[in-house]
């Protein structure tokens, strides 16, 4: 028997008994019921897994549990609750992004992760902070604009 | 049983079919409107006039989604004309999946319960309306009834009947009672498109806000109480068996509950997917490869090539195609097209609850039906015994037009005590896909005076609809092979196009999205730019003077060359590329412009695409359609190829089957014209065209006429010869 | 005898002598030379036992000492294709002229080495001399094993033996003609093969001997790690300097401070050969790597610990093309730091950035940790460019960590790309490879 995980996740704290290799992935969604964080490749190839760890975007299907005790652990069942996610969702109805909406947990967190820390990207930061975000229904146009409309709080 | 009584019923249907999902869709599916049906959530004073709409006492109106929503926006659009012809309150309206019930909710043009093919609009547009009109008819009845007035003397709107003449006004909430007891009308009129309220509106998605929150439920995301975890590894080797399974290991990784071995799968079985993935990885599988082990892509290609050399069935002629190749300037090309995964977002994946008695499915699928009969099949039960719970799909493309993934869950739930929910890994996504076939396509063409006067083209590739749906397949020629290759838009006056069947040895093929037209649309419209280059002209010209009897084609042409800037100098290595298409029942051209750099690598800059779809539900939903549909198409042109070696295929993930990112993707701008023509299909178009203009994009800017996809970059370094 | 007669024979001695002097500058020194004190044979050495298993499997029956040593030889990785049974040979050796498969060392009969008696297998072993008497090449290190004592040749024998046969026929080795001349090889080893048991050196710990004997006649880290000379033989004048083996480039381990090991903390050495990663050193990856998972980390801490003491006594070999000292972490954001190659960020955001971070500081492992290691800081980008092309999947203690190969999908030039971007952002001097240096990379990795 291995010891219980302790991990702050959205503010709350959750204990459960996982091996410390178990991706933060499967913790959320196999152990704790968070499915909006989505599996799509498990070798952080696409992105569909991306939570904020201290506020920054990591692909939680390689990130062992063991590395994130004591961390600060957002999903996109919470990330509304911080100014730059609460835009990026607004902005991404605004401009109508989603068409399947898979990848768009992982998109919209990248997103916010970006604003959190660059209140103003150009295309450059939004080709840096979202070339990892694989869609596969090609939402890209429209995920750079509202990532501009966020910014901006302006509709084109 | 029901798949296949429906089918034989409806066997003369096919005969249409047989020329092209088009004409199909004219015969509407009556059976499938004004039955009245018991709601699944029954309560008194529900009215349920059809399989389509239940609106309850407090006025909520759901309507239930004959089509799957796999990001197509299928669900906002269904809802709108749904909404439109009912003149339904629209912040009263919920969406419910709808069952498996091929009777109910049967896709007229497939006949079966699919969504696929972008037929959603094209083929529930009229019962649909029908099945709003008749619901609405039948409330203005009930108000009428009660106020004691010509039902003709009321009007409806928002969700309330109203008699101007006495003011007075009910709410369907308050007439649904009254309204089950009415008949419904024979032969309802239909709104005239110009009273259109809804229709033709930028309407926001209703799938969307729980998209960006985290809670939309997929397949994948379905949580059964006691649910256990699977994932599965089959065979690499095409139809190969499990030989012996040393399963010592696996059993001691924490979590691990149950190994299942089949003859040709095994699973294992956790208390989450990654207890299930290391116990995966740390079987010691020894499969019996079989025959297939020596197969490889320089054998399939061979083999293709051998049966693409012979005659085939012929699926069009017309003028004197001897006559027409006789004289002129000739040219002729072969075009290749490879094996492609469909890799949707979501990986493939059913959640199964199997007892002695009943089989209980979660996931996400295009296949109500067919996934309700092949699981009862699976399951050793009585059709009406399985239950499926259909859920949002994070992706279609075509994968879940098949029901495997469901049938592979339902074998091994029937080894598991409680429900187990089966998560494909990627790469046994990407290695056990059912994959868009191997196509090639040879095209002879005579030009007499820059116009073209014979035209004969050979398609050889899999026949998907002789596997997929038997009674369409006729006379040796599979509908969706010869899709927009019999239908070109060009004034030809002598056109042959025949059809050989050549299915590839033991890879299993099927529908990807864009389906028949991306070969088809491919081969013709590369092809019409090298001849446009043979004849001194500009391509966009060239198809000009071929479009005197197509208006709908040559307004889109048009418009795409003016948005475009086509014809506007470019700097060295940057062409413009143009594609129009007569697939789907749309009209559509593109122009890609691309840059090739001195070392062959492409730049996509720009992509404009000039929609005609005739009457568009949702513009907004057609501009994104078209929008991801290039990209879909882009992504495939740049780089992908499944291949085969030792009968496995090499491509296993992301990083070796590559997808194109946000940092390579050009604008995009899409322009919908108005029509009041009936509406076509969108959702595959843009992946159509994409290829097509992109290749020609190259031709132009380097000369280097590619005749394969994907696109091989190192024939296009500089300083190459084209 | 003639005058004509008397000048043949004094050109015959005067060539024999000038080939014989050829040969003992090209040879030069041997493994151990370096250490100069006094050898002893073996069975006159009381301080220690240098050779053999650790303490705590002196009592294991002979199959298990076996395969403590046939793994601490790392007999595996070589003799096993990638997916096929383990031993069952057929890995292919790319070499300039030509292809060698790896042979079938499982007891079977017809493909393997059933047949092989005692003595054959000390003949291969040790000699490089096949039972039929054809002549090993020398991918197949028997110059190092030449060291190993019989008895633990023979036990790792019996090992083998205890292994399930497995009939595997190695394909046909493709060697250009001289190279394919076998016979020749008598005249090779008979230069270049020291053809001795290993000799304790008095002047050395126990500790120093027991790292000497795994390090020389077991790990046979010389292999890789020493330059060779004309006669593609170890250089030891240059031993543990660095040298590319496969394709990839085995970074000095000599006790250079700048280059080599010398500023490495034991307790770096002891993770790096045990687990494959060490803090601010990264990864084993690549052909480490397997030695890692299949051999290092099966070691007994002492063995490790031995190897480090001996390590730490071969003299200093600088590589010049390296940076005195690697560069620091890259800064957090894409926009500061290098802004060279804009193909190479392209890809490096797409493929890369998710695990290794801009800062080359990893968000997810620090296995995935680039700061620090030599392969960006090699101008050369040789292991950068390798692992794009093939990855590698090591297996920890906490599980595999593997990073996919991306050969297939992306095209010479930006796998050049972004080896040039790599190098630049997160080592000390940027490389300038070109698609025609991956295509030959490519060409150059063993499968």
């Amino acid at each position: 028997m291995h010891m219980a995980t302790v991990l702050t996740i959205n503010g709350e704290t959750k204990s459960f008994d996982a091996p410390p290799d178990m991706p933060l992935l499967w913790v959320l969604r196999d152990i704790l019921g968070m499915t909006g964080t989505k599996f799509g490749c498990g070798i952080a190839q696409c992105g569909a897994c991306t939570v904020h760890v201290d506020g920054k975007a990591v692909r939680s299907c390689v990130l062992p549990v063991s590395a994130v005790e004591n961390r600060t652990i957002t999903t996109i069942e919470h990330v509304g609750s911080t100014p730059a996610g609460a835009k990026v969702q607004k902005a991404w109805l605004e401009a109508e992004v989603v068409q399947c909406g898979y990848c768009q947990s992982g998109q919209i967190m990248s997103a916010a992760a970006l604003l959190a820390a660059t209140p103003n990207p150009d295309d450059s930061d939004i080709d840096a902070a979202m070339a990892g975000n694989i869609c596969r229904c090609g939402t890209y146009v429209r995920i750079r604009e509202a990532i501009k409309q966020a910014a901006t709080g302006r509709q084109s | 049983m029901n798949a296949h009584n429906s089918i034989s019923r409806r066997t003369l249907l096919t005969g249409g079919l047989a020329t092209g999902f088009l004409l199909a869709f004219h015969l509407p599916l009556r059976a499938a409107v004004n039955e009245p049906v018991q709601p699944p959530d029954a309560t008194d004073g529900k009215f349920a006039p059809n399989a389509f709409i239940r609106i309850d006492p407090e006025g909520a109106t759901t309507l239930v989604m004959p089509q799957v929503e796999m990001g197509q926006g299928i669900y906002t659009a269904i809802s709108m004309i749904l909404a439109e012809e009912l003149d339904a309150d629209w912040s009263k309206v919920q969406l419910l999946h709808a069952p498996a019930n091929e009777k109910l909710y049967g896709n007229p043009i497939f006949i079966i319960q699919a969504t696929g093919g972008s037929t959603s609009v094209r083929a529930f547009w009229k019962p649909l309306r029908e099945a709003g009109a008749s619901a609405r008819a039948m409330l203005v009845q009930a108000a009428a009834a009660q106020w004691n007035v010509d039902p003709a003397s009321c009007t409806t709107s928002k969700g309330e009947v109203t008699h101007k003449a006495s003011g007075r006004t009910l709410s369907y909430g308050a007439l649904a009672a009254a309204a089950s007891g009415q008949t419904p009308p024979k032969d309802v009129p239909l709104k005239d498109p110009k009273d259109f309220v809804y229709i033709g509106q930028p309407f926001k998605r209703l799938d969307t806000p729980e998209k960006v929150n985290g809670k939309a439920v997929y397949g994948i995301d379905a949580i059964v109480p006691n649910m256990k975890f699977a994932t599965l590894a089959q065979c690499p080797v095409f139809g190969g068996k499990v030989g012996k399974v040393d399963d010592r290991a696996a059993k001691k990784i924490p979590g691990v509950r149950k190994i299942v071995v089949l003859d040709d799968l095994v699973a294992v079985v956790g208390d989450h997917m990654w207890a299930a993935k290391k116990g995966l990885d740390a079987l010691d599988i020894a499969w019996n490869e079989g025959p297939n082990a020596k197969i490889n892509s320089k054998a399939i290609w061979d083999d293709l090539r051998a049966a693409s050399a012979k005659d085939g069935v012929v699926a069009k002629s017309t003028g004197d195609i001897a006559k027409g190749l006789a004289s002129g300037e000739k040219l002729e090309a072969s075009f290749e097209l490879p094996f492609l995964a469909h890799a949707t977002m979501e990986p493939l994946n059913a959640t199964v609850h199997c007892t002695p008695d009943s089989c209980e499915i979660w996931t996400g699928t295009q296949i109500m039906a067919r996934v309700q009969s092949e699981a009862a099949k699976a399951a050793g039960l009585p059709v009406e015994k399985v239950t499926v719970n259909n859920h949002l799909l994070g992706g279609g493309f075509g994968r879940k037009l098949e029901p495997d993934m469901v049938v592979a869950a339902v074998r091994i739930a029937k080894e598991v005590d409680g429900p187990v929910k089966v998560v494909w890994t990627r790469e046994e996504d990407i290695q056990h896909d059912i994959y868009r076939p191997v196509y090639r396509d040879t095209i002879a063409a005579t030009l007499s005076a820059g116009k073209i006067v014979g035209w004969k083209y050979k398609i050889a590739g899999a026949a998907i609809i002789a596997r997929w749906l038997p009674p369409a397949f006729q006379k040796g020629i599979d509908i969706d092979a010869i899709d927009s290759a019999t239908d070109v838009p060009y004034d030809i006056p002598n056109v042959h196009v025949e059809y050989v069947r050549a299915e590839p040895p033991a890879i299993p093929t099927g529908f990807w999205r864009g389906v028949g037209p991306n070969n088809n649309v491919f081969a013709v419209e590369c092809f019409i730019d090298e001849l446009a280059r043979k004849a001194g002209k500009d391509p966009v010209e060239f198809r000009r003077g071929m479009l005197a009897n197509q208006p709908r084609f040559l307004s889109v042409l048009n418009l795409a060359a003016e948005k475009a800037n086509w014809g506007q100098p470019l700097p060295a290595r940057v062409g413009r590329g143009v594609c129009l298409q007569p697939s789907f029942g749309s009209f559509i051209a593109t122009v890609v412009e691309a840059e090739v750099d001195e070392q062959g690598e492409i730049n996509l800059r720009r992509a404009t695409s000039v929609v005609d779809t005739g009457i568009a539900v949702n513009p907004d939903t057609i501009v994104a359609q078209v929008e991801g549909g290039l990209i879909f198409g882009l992504t495939a042109a740049l780089y992908g190829e499944i291949t085969i070696d030792k009968g496995r295929v090499q491509q296993s993930n992301f990083h070796d089957y590559r997808m194109m990112r946000i940092n390579e993707t050009p604008k995009i701008e899409v322009h919908v014209v108005r029509s009041g023509e009936a509406p076509g299909g969108i959702g595959e178009t843009g992946t159509t065209a994409g290829p097509p203009a992109l290749r020609n994009a190259i031709y132009a800017a380097t000369g280097v006429a590619l005749r394969r996809l994907p696109i091989d970059r190192k024939l296009l370094a500089a300083g190459r010869k084209a | 005898m003639s005058g004509k007669m008397r000048i043949l024979a004094s050109l015959i001695v005067i060539a024999i002598v000038a080939v014989a002097l050829g040969v003992f500058i090209i040879r030069g020194p041997g493994p151990l030379d370096f250490a100069g004190g006094k050898k002893v044979a073996l069975a006159d050495y009381r301080a220690g036992k240098p050779t053999g298993v650790p303490a705590k499997l002196e009592k294991a029956s002979l199959i298990e000492r076996g395969e403590y040593l046939a793994k601490a030889a790392d007999c595996m990785v070589c003799h096993t294709k990638p997916g096929e049974k383990d031993y069952s040979g057929g890995l292919a050796f790319k070499l300039p002229f030509g292809t060698l498969y790896s042979t079938n060392i499982t007891p079977d009969k017809d493909t393997g080495i059933g047949n092989y008696s005692d003595q054959d297998f000390l003949n291969a072993v040790q000699h490089g001399k096949r039972n039929d008497g054809a002549r090993l090449y020398p991918a197949m290190p028997y110059t190092s094993y030449t060291f190993m004592t019989d008895e633990d040749v023979l036990a790792v024998k019996a090992y083998l033996f205890s292994l399930p046969a497995v009939r595997a026929k190695a394909p046909d080795n493709t060697l250009s003609f001289p190279f394919n001349q076998r016979w020749a090889m008598i005249f090779w080893s008979a230069v270049f093969n020291p053809d001795t048991r290993f000799a304790p050196d008095t002047s050395k710990s126990p500790e120093w001997n027991r790292g000497a004997y795994l390090a020389e006649a077991l790990a046979h880290c010389g292999e890789c790690h020493t330059p060779r000379n004309l006669g593609f033989a170890l250089d030891n004048r240059k031993k543990f300097g660095g040298a590319i083996t496969a394709g990839w480039r085995a970074f000095n381990i000599s006790s250079d401070k700048a280059t080599g090991l010398g500023n490495w903390r034991d307790e770096d050495l002891i993770s790096y050969l045990s687990l494959g990663h060490a803090p601010g050193h990264g990864s084993a990856s690549g052909p480490m790597g397997e030695a890692v998972d299949h051999s290092f980390s099966q070691f007994a801490p002492e063995d490790i610990s031995s190897i480090v003491a001996y390590l730490r006594s071969v003299p200093p070999v600088p590589s010049p093309d390296l940076p005195a000292t690697t560069a620091p972490a890259a800064p957090a954001s894409h926009r500061d730091g290098v802004t060279a190659d804009a193909r190479g960020k392209k890809v490096f955001a797409s493929a890369c950035a998710s695990c290794h971070g801009w800062s080359g500081e990893s968000p997810v492992s620090p296995m995935a940790t680039l700061t620090g290691t030599w392969a960006v800081n090699d101008p050369a980008a040789t292991n950068v460019a390798q692992i794009v092309i093939s990855g590698t999947k090591r297996h920890t203690p906490d599980g595999a960590l593997p990073m996919p190969a991306f050969g297939n999908a992306y095209t010479d030039d930006e796998i050049a790309a972004v080896a040039n971007y790599v190098t630049a952002r997160f080592g000390t001097k940027g490389s300038k490879l070109t698609a025609k240096d991956v295509a030959e990379l490519r060409q150059q990795t063993a499968e």
